[in-house]
Protein backbone atom coordinates (compact mmCIF):
# COMPACT_ATOMS: atom_id res chain seq x y z
CA UNK A 1 0.00 0.00 0.00
CA UNK A 2 1.27 3.31 -0.52
CA UNK A 3 2.08 5.73 1.89
CA UNK A 4 0.45 8.47 0.66
CA UNK A 5 -3.20 7.82 0.39
CA UNK A 6 -6.16 9.85 1.29
CA UNK A 7 -9.10 8.04 3.30
CA UNK A 8 -12.85 9.48 3.98
CA UNK A 9 -16.03 8.08 5.12
CA UNK A 10 -19.26 8.76 5.18
CA UNK A 11 -22.59 7.11 7.02
CA UNK A 12 -25.67 6.95 4.17
CA UNK A 13 -29.36 6.29 5.43
CA UNK A 14 -29.63 4.07 2.37
CA UNK A 15 -29.49 0.77 1.68
CA UNK A 16 -26.11 -0.69 -0.27
CA UNK A 17 -27.42 -1.39 -3.38
CA UNK A 18 -28.65 2.46 -3.57
CA UNK A 19 -25.62 3.79 -2.81
CA UNK A 20 -24.11 1.45 -5.15
CA UNK A 21 -26.26 2.66 -8.07
CA UNK A 22 -25.51 6.21 -7.00
CA UNK A 23 -21.53 5.62 -7.08
CA UNK A 24 -21.20 3.30 -10.28
CA UNK A 25 -24.05 4.31 -12.73
CA UNK A 26 -22.72 7.36 -15.06
CA UNK A 27 -25.49 9.49 -14.76
CA UNK A 28 -25.56 9.85 -11.27
CA UNK A 29 -21.86 10.24 -11.32
CA UNK A 30 -22.45 13.11 -13.36
CA UNK A 31 -24.47 14.28 -10.58
CA UNK A 32 -21.24 14.25 -7.25
CA UNK A 33 -18.23 14.04 -9.38
CA UNK A 34 -17.80 15.57 -12.66
CA UNK A 35 -20.30 17.48 -15.21
CA UNK A 36 -19.98 14.80 -17.54
CA UNK A 37 -19.26 11.09 -17.14
CA UNK A 38 -18.74 8.13 -19.65
CA UNK A 39 -18.32 5.08 -18.21
CA UNK A 40 -18.42 1.32 -18.81
CA UNK A 41 -18.60 -0.26 -15.59
CA UNK A 42 -17.01 -3.20 -15.89
CA UNK A 43 -13.68 -4.41 -15.36
CA UNK A 44 -11.31 -3.07 -17.62
CA UNK A 45 -14.07 -0.44 -18.91
CA UNK A 46 -12.31 2.86 -20.15
CA UNK A 47 -14.12 6.29 -18.86
CA UNK A 48 -13.97 9.90 -19.60
CA UNK A 49 -15.35 12.45 -16.96
CA UNK A 50 -15.47 16.25 -18.15
CA UNK A 51 -15.24 18.98 -15.93
CA UNK A 52 -16.79 22.47 -16.85
CA UNK A 53 -14.96 24.71 -15.23
CA UNK A 54 -11.83 22.92 -15.15
CA UNK A 55 -12.02 22.39 -18.94
CA UNK A 56 -10.25 19.30 -19.54
CA UNK A 57 -11.58 15.81 -18.73
CA UNK A 58 -9.74 13.16 -17.79
CA UNK A 59 -9.54 9.28 -18.79
CA UNK A 60 -10.19 6.74 -16.25
CA UNK A 61 -10.30 3.03 -16.07
CA UNK A 62 -12.57 0.70 -13.77
CA UNK A 63 -9.97 -1.85 -11.86
CA UNK A 64 -12.64 -3.47 -9.28
CA UNK A 65 -16.55 -3.94 -9.98
CA UNK A 66 -17.93 -6.01 -7.36
CA UNK A 67 -21.72 -4.96 -6.44
CA UNK A 68 -22.80 -4.01 -3.85
CA UNK A 69 -19.65 -4.11 -1.86
CA UNK A 70 -16.66 -2.91 -4.13
CA UNK A 71 -15.80 -0.22 -6.64
CA UNK A 72 -12.57 1.34 -8.22
CA UNK A 73 -10.63 3.17 -10.77
CA UNK A 74 -7.60 4.32 -11.77
CA UNK A 75 -7.25 8.11 -12.96
CA UNK A 76 -5.32 10.83 -13.42
CA UNK A 77 -2.30 8.50 -15.98
CA UNK A 78 -1.12 11.00 -18.62
CA UNK A 79 -2.86 10.85 -21.56
CA UNK A 80 -2.16 7.92 -23.71
CA UNK A 81 -0.74 5.73 -21.64
CA UNK A 82 -1.99 2.70 -19.59
CA UNK A 83 -2.65 3.33 -15.80
CA UNK A 84 -0.67 1.39 -13.59
CA UNK A 85 0.21 1.35 -9.72
CA UNK A 86 3.09 4.03 -10.61
CA UNK A 87 1.56 6.61 -13.23
CA UNK A 88 -2.15 6.82 -11.70
CA UNK A 89 -4.27 7.34 -8.55
CA UNK A 90 -6.00 4.75 -7.56
CA UNK A 91 -9.84 5.63 -5.83
CA UNK A 92 -11.47 2.54 -4.60
CA UNK A 93 -14.99 2.28 -2.74
CA UNK A 94 -15.82 0.09 -0.50
CA UNK A 95 -19.42 -0.10 0.58
CA UNK A 96 -20.91 -1.92 3.58
CA UNK A 97 -24.16 -2.44 4.66
CA UNK A 98 -24.90 -1.67 8.34
CA UNK A 99 -28.77 -2.80 8.32
CA UNK A 100 -31.24 -2.35 5.93
CA UNK A 101 -31.21 1.28 5.50
CA UNK A 102 -27.86 2.45 5.96
CA UNK A 103 -24.71 1.94 4.34
CA UNK A 104 -21.30 2.88 5.44
CA UNK A 105 -18.85 4.22 2.34
CA UNK A 106 -15.72 4.58 2.52
CA UNK A 107 -13.31 6.03 -0.28
CA UNK A 108 -9.20 5.69 -0.11
CA UNK A 109 -7.50 7.83 -3.25
CA UNK A 110 -3.49 6.54 -3.02
CA UNK A 111 -0.79 6.38 -5.13
CA UNK A 112 -0.12 10.63 -5.28
CA UNK A 113 3.33 9.17 -4.32
CA UNK A 114 3.84 7.06 -6.58
CA UNK A 115 3.62 9.79 -9.29
CA UNK A 116 7.23 10.50 -11.09
CA UNK A 117 8.95 8.12 -7.81
CA UNK A 118 12.52 7.63 -8.75
CA UNK A 119 12.90 3.73 -8.92
CA UNK A 120 15.46 3.56 -6.37
CA UNK A 121 15.14 3.60 -2.67
CA UNK A 122 11.58 3.17 -3.32
CA UNK A 123 10.96 0.93 -0.37
CA UNK A 124 13.88 1.15 1.71
CA UNK A 125 13.18 3.11 4.41
CA UNK A 126 9.73 2.74 4.53
CA UNK A 127 9.87 0.70 7.23
CA UNK A 128 10.80 3.68 9.23
CA UNK A 129 8.49 5.95 8.33
CA UNK A 130 5.50 3.69 7.78
CA UNK A 131 3.32 6.65 9.42
CA UNK A 132 2.42 7.53 6.01
CA UNK A 133 3.31 11.19 4.72
CA UNK A 134 0.19 12.60 5.82
CA UNK A 135 0.89 12.30 9.34
CA UNK A 136 4.24 13.51 8.47
CA UNK A 137 3.16 16.76 6.89
CA UNK A 138 1.24 17.43 9.96
CA UNK A 139 3.66 17.06 12.57
CA UNK A 140 6.03 19.16 10.58
CA UNK A 141 3.76 21.74 10.56
CA UNK A 142 3.02 21.21 14.16
CA UNK A 143 7.07 21.68 14.53
CA UNK A 144 7.00 24.77 12.64
CA UNK A 145 3.97 26.11 14.62
CA UNK A 146 6.18 25.71 18.00
CA UNK A 147 9.33 27.33 17.03
CA UNK A 148 7.57 30.61 15.24
CA UNK A 149 5.41 30.81 18.31
CA UNK A 150 8.61 30.06 20.77
CA UNK B 1 -6.74 17.59 -10.40
CA UNK B 2 -3.13 18.17 -8.89
CA UNK B 3 -0.91 20.40 -11.14
CA UNK B 4 2.48 19.71 -12.56
CA UNK B 5 3.77 21.95 -8.85
CA UNK B 6 1.97 19.55 -6.87
CA UNK B 7 2.74 16.54 -8.42
CA UNK B 8 6.98 18.07 -7.84
CA UNK B 9 5.83 18.88 -4.18
CA UNK B 10 4.10 15.44 -3.75
CA UNK B 11 6.95 13.62 -5.41
CA UNK B 12 9.42 15.05 -3.19
CA UNK B 13 8.08 14.42 0.21
CA UNK B 14 6.58 10.83 -1.10
CA UNK B 15 10.53 9.14 -0.93
CA UNK B 16 10.66 7.98 2.78
CA UNK B 17 14.47 9.31 2.98
CA UNK B 18 13.89 12.68 1.62
CA UNK B 19 11.11 13.03 4.24
CA UNK B 20 14.20 12.03 6.51
CA UNK B 21 16.13 14.78 5.65
CA UNK B 22 13.31 17.44 5.79
CA UNK B 23 12.36 16.17 9.36
CA UNK B 24 15.99 16.86 10.31
CA UNK B 25 16.05 20.29 8.83
CA UNK B 26 12.79 20.84 10.83
CA UNK B 27 14.52 20.10 13.81
CA UNK B 28 17.72 21.52 13.20
CA UNK B 29 16.98 25.03 11.29
CA UNK B 30 19.41 25.43 9.37
CA UNK B 31 21.53 22.63 8.63
CA UNK B 32 25.11 21.89 6.31
CA UNK B 33 25.11 18.90 3.81
CA UNK B 34 27.84 17.07 5.47
CA UNK B 35 26.16 17.53 9.49
CA UNK B 36 22.85 15.96 7.48
CA UNK B 37 25.37 13.37 6.47
CA UNK B 38 26.05 12.73 9.44
CA UNK B 39 22.94 12.07 10.98
CA UNK B 40 21.47 9.60 8.41
CA UNK B 41 22.02 6.43 7.48
CA UNK B 42 22.62 7.14 3.85
CA UNK B 43 25.63 8.20 1.95
CA UNK B 44 26.80 11.80 1.78
CA UNK B 45 25.98 11.62 -2.17
CA UNK B 46 22.50 10.89 -1.13
CA UNK B 47 21.96 13.00 0.80
CA UNK B 48 23.49 15.67 -1.66
CA UNK B 49 20.67 14.11 -3.97
CA UNK B 50 17.90 14.52 -1.95
CA UNK B 51 19.02 17.82 -0.86
CA UNK B 52 18.48 18.96 -4.92
CA UNK B 53 15.24 17.49 -5.17
CA UNK B 54 13.97 18.78 -2.00
CA UNK B 55 15.22 22.43 -3.11
CA UNK B 56 14.09 22.39 -7.04
CA UNK B 57 10.45 21.57 -4.98
CA UNK B 58 10.52 24.72 -3.23
CA UNK B 59 10.61 22.69 0.20
CA UNK B 60 13.77 23.78 1.47
CA UNK B 61 16.30 26.67 0.36
CA UNK B 62 20.41 27.23 1.29
CA UNK B 63 22.50 30.21 1.46
CA UNK B 64 26.07 30.41 1.86
CA UNK B 65 27.84 31.00 4.94
CA UNK B 66 31.64 30.69 4.86
CA UNK B 67 32.64 27.82 3.28
CA UNK B 68 29.73 25.73 4.41
CA UNK B 69 26.28 25.83 2.73
CA UNK B 70 23.57 25.96 4.95
CA UNK B 71 19.73 24.65 4.64
CA UNK B 72 16.34 25.45 6.10
CA UNK B 73 12.97 24.77 5.14
CA UNK B 74 10.80 27.03 3.60
CA UNK B 75 7.95 27.38 5.72
CA UNK B 76 5.41 29.16 3.31
CA UNK B 77 5.90 26.20 0.77
CA UNK B 78 5.22 23.10 3.51
CA UNK B 79 2.19 25.10 4.33
CA UNK B 80 1.51 25.02 1.00
CA UNK B 81 1.80 21.24 0.74
CA UNK B 82 -0.52 20.99 4.01
CA UNK B 83 -2.83 22.53 2.33
CA UNK B 84 -2.79 20.84 -0.77
CA UNK B 85 -3.13 17.56 1.24
CA UNK B 86 -6.00 19.09 3.12
CA UNK B 87 -7.80 20.27 0.07
CA UNK B 88 -7.87 16.58 -1.60
CA UNK B 89 -9.58 15.29 1.35
CA UNK B 90 -11.72 18.30 1.31
CA UNK B 91 -12.89 16.98 -2.21
CA UNK B 92 -13.30 13.74 -1.29
CA UNK B 93 -15.50 15.19 1.44
CA UNK B 94 -17.52 17.51 -0.52
CA UNK B 95 -17.79 14.15 -2.94
CA UNK B 96 -19.30 11.95 -0.15
CA UNK B 97 -21.50 14.63 0.97
CA UNK B 98 -23.24 14.54 -2.34
CA UNK B 99 -23.32 10.74 -2.38
CA UNK B 100 -25.23 10.66 0.52
CA UNK B 101 -27.76 13.02 -0.21
CA UNK B 102 -27.81 11.67 -3.65
CA UNK B 103 -28.60 8.03 -1.92
CA UNK B 104 -30.76 8.99 0.48
CA UNK B 105 -33.17 11.45 -1.65
CA UNK B 106 -33.09 7.79 -4.36
CA UNK B 107 -34.37 5.95 -1.19
CA UNK B 108 -36.78 8.12 -0.22
CA UNK B 109 -38.34 8.25 -3.87
CA UNK B 110 -38.10 4.56 -3.82
CA UNK B 111 -39.74 4.20 -0.77
CA UNK B 112 -42.23 6.30 -1.20
CA UNK B 113 -43.13 3.99 -4.53
CA UNK B 114 -43.49 1.11 -3.02
CA UNK B 115 -45.78 2.84 -0.55
CA UNK B 116 -48.10 3.52 -3.30
CA UNK B 117 -48.15 0.23 -4.84
CA UNK B 118 -48.44 -1.19 -1.65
Amino acid sequence: MANFEIEREVVIDAPVEVVWRTITEPDQISRWFADRVELVVEPGGYGAMYFGDEGEGGPLVVEVVEPPRRFSFRWNHPAGEEPVADNSLLVEFTLAAEGRERTRLRVVESGLDRLAWPDTEKERYAGEHNGGWATFLGRLAGLLADRAGG
Amino acid sequence: MSTATDDELWSAIADPSRRRVLDLLVDGGEVSASALAGLVPFTRQAVSKHLAVLERSGLISRRKQGREVLYRVETDRLDQATNAMAELARKWDRRLDRIKRLSEAAHARNKERNGDQA
